[in-house]
């Protein structure tokens, strides 16, 4: 999604009103229930919320500067820096090392390295297709990647083969190097 | 209840990551002199520990001693690459130049034109804000005859703009870059001045 990005693809900026603020910081916590005790230290009720539209429909809502989330279509994505700060509230998978690499360089995940010794999905009945996941890596503490599942968790531990989960953000993309001056 | 998490000055990556940026020497440099905690945590005491280090990873990794090996090379090969490409960055950057040129519009009116900024990743249309208002005057970035990006500003304010460059360039490090001055209207400049001369420069010519 952000393999590509740059300035040029800015549309416009504007300010979020308080009040859709606060409608979009209830759409975040019903997303992610757990954020609920956290989301007003996260994002504090006299911060203002900026609107950026850009290229491709994809919206971006940043707080001084810094992109907390993303939106494409409906769904809220929280940015990789989001995440790092409070990251028990998302759902996660973990890759393993080998696929580091890969995934650095935006790389969709294989199956394989999510079933591998390494790796790590959640037990049945896991997380059905098309959700947001996060990416955490072995032997690492934060998050390096999020992405999007192709085929459900208990599909990718029985296929086991191809493309798992598609690639939306990484450490060291576009968006993750994103500066807004 | 939040947590912080520090990222590398180098490559911006939460520092565990930074073994696969291509960058770890600087990056290891960095942490050792902000973090050291940290440092210690992640690379160990290396010098008299490395074998046991080595161990270390090999056992905590699920994926196997040759694909471990092939990892690890892989990623020596790609900082290899990493630093040559710095390398050859800075080399361009030093071996370019930036352009500041005087010329003339009417009777005593001038603008001036840099050119030759881009390699040095600075934001033109900044810059340029930063002289319009530094120097209360309009300023703009256009492209110039061989489709480059430059900045014009209007009014006569050669000097001035030559301090400022070279202190930006100094800023970045960048001490011995070359300025190319020119200046159409100059009595003393050899008359190789191409592009300028036929322009109305009489009055000072005389």
């Amino acid at each position: 999604m952000f393999k590509k990005f740059s300035k040029e693809d800015i549309h416009s900026r504007s300010k979020v009103k308080s009040s859709i603020q606060r409608t979009l910081k209830s759409k975040l916590v019903s997303q992610y229930p757990q954020l609920e005790e956290v989301i007003d230290e996260l994002i504090p009720k006299k911060s203002q919320i900026e609107l950026i539209k850009c290229e491709d429909k994809i919206q971006l809502y940043t707080v001084d500067g810094e992109v907390y989330f993303f939106q494409k279509f409906d769904e809220l994505i929280p940015s990789l820096k989001f995440v790092h700060k409070f990251p028990q509230a998302y759902p996660t998978i973990q890759v393993d090392r080998g696929a580091i690499k890969f995934v650095l360089s935006g790389a969709n995940i294989m199956c394989p390295g999510l079933t591998s010794v390494g790796g790590k999905l959640p037990d049945a009945p896991g997380f059905e297709k098309d959700s947001f996941v996060i990416i955490n890596a072995e032997n690492k503490e934060n998050a390096l990647a999020i992405g999007k599942l192709m085929m459900s968790t208990e599909e990718i531990k029985s296929i086991n083969k191809g493309h798992g989960v598609e690639m939306i953000h990484h450490l060291g993309d576009p968006l993750w190097d994103f500066n807004l001056d | 209840m939040l947590q912080e998490v520090v990222y590398c000055g180098i490559c911006s990556y939460p520092p565990e990551y930074c073994e696969f940026s291509g960058k770890l020497k600087r990056c290891k440099v960095w942490l050792s002199e902000n973090d050291t905690e940290l440092y210690a945590k992640l690379y160990g005491n290396e010098i008299d520990e490395e074998v046991a280090n080595a161990a270390n990873k090999l056992g905590s990794s699920s994926i196997g001693e040759a694909r471990e090996e092939k990892l690890e090379k892989d990623l020596l090969r790609l900082q290899a690459k990493q630093e040559n490409r710095e390398q050859r960055e800075l080399a361009k950057k030093l071996s370019s130049k930036v352009v500041i040129k005087r010329e003339a519009r009417t009777k005593r009116k001038f603008i001036v034109a840099i050119s030759g900024l881009e390699v040095f990743e600075i934001d033109m249309k900044k810059l340029a804000k930063t002289f319009a208002s530094k120097f209360a005057t309009g300023c703009s970035v256009s492209k110039n005859a061989e489709k480059k990006d430059e900045i014009v500003i209007q009014g006569d304010v050669l000097e001035e703009v030559e301090k400022y460059i070279h202190s930006l360039l100094e800023e970045k490090g960048l001490k011995n870059v070359k300025l190319e001055i020119i200046d159409s209207q100059k009595k003393k400049k050899k008359p190789t001045d191409e592009a300028n001369s036929n322009n109305n420069n009489n009055n000072n010519n005389k």
